[in-house]
């Protein structure tokens, strides 16, 4: 579990972070989502132990970052942004000095070190300096110092960041996979990542927690939120025609290739009757979506609020 | 403790893969000798000892210990892996520990390699074997301090060449203070107590007091708290370089 109780961090009379309070129980991932420069990484680092907090606290299972600090970094796996490690080390020799370091117990070690090599494929680079390895595979290694303690929190800082899509996909489902029992915390400005593995997102923007839900119920407030487009072959529908119908907002067309979008006004559904009246209209229509609503929209309109604002 | 050694030994290793460790000890076997024998006159002066050779280290020191220091921790900071470090856990105190003792052990490896200058008076004459040990004893005590100044001023620099010229220049003034000719300087400007207290901070002298063969406690007891005090304020930059 990772609480935070009004984290603050500030550089000289820049506030980083502004009075995080969140909390992240086992089981879930949630997501720090935010523009580049929104306090993500300064408020992962305080939880950390790398910086400490100008006010407030966190605490990691339990153990106070500031009273108990060792016992924090203990139950934690972190890899920080771009995955730093030591460039003129083997694979073998940074995760066995990671071991080392931990005092880990030596059986319980080998056991976990095989097991962590050979679900981040790293069996092939064991031997190769990590000066050398590609950015994906240094980002490979990053995590799997990150785990391998088996660590019941774990706190990823852009963990897909530099990987091609299939690395991606493999270290979405390695989350995934721990996500069960284990608390994690990811920052990313990838809103692709937050569908694909958060149950809950926490959205800051200047050090300020602006949102904190879950991907469904953001989506929710976009206003594509159980909107209807669609694309129909022939002269098309008349805008005032699908204005007509009750529970309609508005409509938009795409300039570019046609598509209708039919906007319900809040909370009316309207999939149906857009349906009942493309039938009655006897339209070809090739293709009709009803939309779920647009994260990246309501990200915009969340992050840019002015300052002050809540949502 | 199992941590400490850890660090200790990826230190270590670090030293050994890049080439700075084979740099160093190959100038430093150099240096040592041929200064021995060309400025130290090791022959003329025709006595079985080691006195030239000793008299030569600080000197040494000088330039290269600060040169083993200066990326200490600047290193770390540059490349970002000191956030990895910080955030694993170990104290602060026993990662600056840990750091200081693998340079410690590796100038202990240096002099070391010395030996073949110790066969060669041993060869030549009948020297003091006691004598010998306690002057590698002070040189290795004497180094320490160094390194304790150098791992500090690499913690409060992100640059590495500040860091080293910070470190040298440190070095240079423990060394200059002793000096008959700094203290004499200053004999009628200052109280003599004053000069006193000056020629105790002096490194060489209590290097020297000990590479006379003889192991005061006093002497140890500086190098001691030189120790201690450069490394405690490392932490302290460290520490407070957390919070700014």
């Amino acid at each position: 579990m990772i609480e935070t109780e009004r984290l603050t961090r500030c550089y000289g009379p820049l506030v980083a972070v502004d009075s995080l309070t969140l909390r992240a129980e086992p089981g879930q991932v949630v997501g720090l989502l935010g523009p580049n420069g929104a306090g993500k990484s300064t408020a992962m680092r305080m939880i950390a132990g790398f910086l400490t907090p100008t006010a407030g606290t966190a605490r990691v299972c339990g153990h106070d970052i500031r009273r108990e600090p060792l016992a924090a970094k203990r139950a934690l796996g972190y890899l920080p942004e771009g995955a730093p490690s030591y460039a003129e080390m083997t694979v073998r020799e940074f995760l066995t000095f990671m071991v080392r370091v931990r005092g880990l117990d030596r059986d319980v070690a080998l056991r976990r070190f095989d097991e962590v090599v050979m679900r981040l494929e790293l069996e092939d680079v064991l031997e190769a300096p990590i000066g050398t390895l590609s950015k994906g595979l240094r980002r490979r290694v990053g995590l799997a110092q990150a785990i391998l303690h088996d660590p019941p929190v774990l706190m990823l800082d852009e963990p897909t960041d530099g990987l091609d899509p299939n690395q991606k996909h493999s270290v979405r489902m390695l989350i995934d996979a721990m996500a069960r029992e284990r608390t994690i915390l990811i920052s990313t400005h990838l809103l692709e990542e937050v569908h694909a593995l958060c149950n809950r997102v926490a959205i800051i923007a200047n050090g300020k927690l602006l949102a904190d839900a879950t991907p469904a119920e953001l989506e929710a407030r976009s206003r594509y939120h159980g909107a209807v487009s669609f694309s129909a072959q022939g002269s098309g529908v008349s805008r005032e025609m699908l204005a007509r119908i009750p529970g309609v907002s508005m409509t938009e067309v795409d300039p570019l290739d046609g598509r209708v979008t039919v906007f319900p006004k809040p909370g009316q559904p309207i999939l149906e009757e857009v349906q009942a009246l493309l039938r009655e209209q006897n339209l070809l229509v090739t293709e009709i979506q009803l939309e779920q609503g647009r994260l990246d929209e309501v990200f915009r309109q969340i992050t840019t609020q002015p300052r002050g604002g809540n949502a | 403790m199992s941590a400490v050694a850890a660090i200790v030994r990826r230190e270590l290793r670090a030293y050994f893969v890049t080439p700075v460790a084979y740099v160093f000890m190959v100038i430093f076997l150099v240096l040592s000798g041929v200064l021995t024998f060309y400025t130290g006159d090791f022959y003329d002066r025709g006595l079985a000892d080691l006195q030239p050779f000793f008299d030569m280290h600080p000197w040494l020191y000088l330039v290269l210990v600060p040169a083993v220091t200066m990326s200490m921790w600047a290193e770390e900071r540059a490349s970002g892996t000191l956030e990895l470090l910080l955030s694993l856990p170990v104290s602060i105190s026993q990662a600056v520990l840990g750091k200081f003792l693998a340079a410690w052990g590796f100038i202990g490896i240096c002099l070391a390699l010395t030996f073949p200058i110790w066969v060669t008076v041993n060869y030549l004459g009948q020297p003091d074997n006691g004598v010998i040990v306690s002057g590698y004893i002070g040189s290795w005590l004497m180094a320490g301090a160094f390194l304790a100044i150098g791992a500090c001023m690499s913690t409060a620099t992100r640059s590495q060449v500040i860091a080293f010229i910070l470190t040298a220049s440190l070095c240079f003034v423990l060394l200059l203070v002793g000096q008959p000719q700094v203290l004499d300087f200053f004999q009628d400007a200052l109280p003599p107590k004053l000069i006193g207290a000056m020629g105790q901070l002096s490194i060489v002298r209590h290097a020297n007091a000990i590479a006379r063969g003889v192991l005061d406690l006093r002497d140890l007891v500086y190098f001691g708290a030189m120790i201690v005090a450069w490394l405690g304020a490392a932490v302290l930059v460290l520490d407070l370089k957390r919070t700014r």
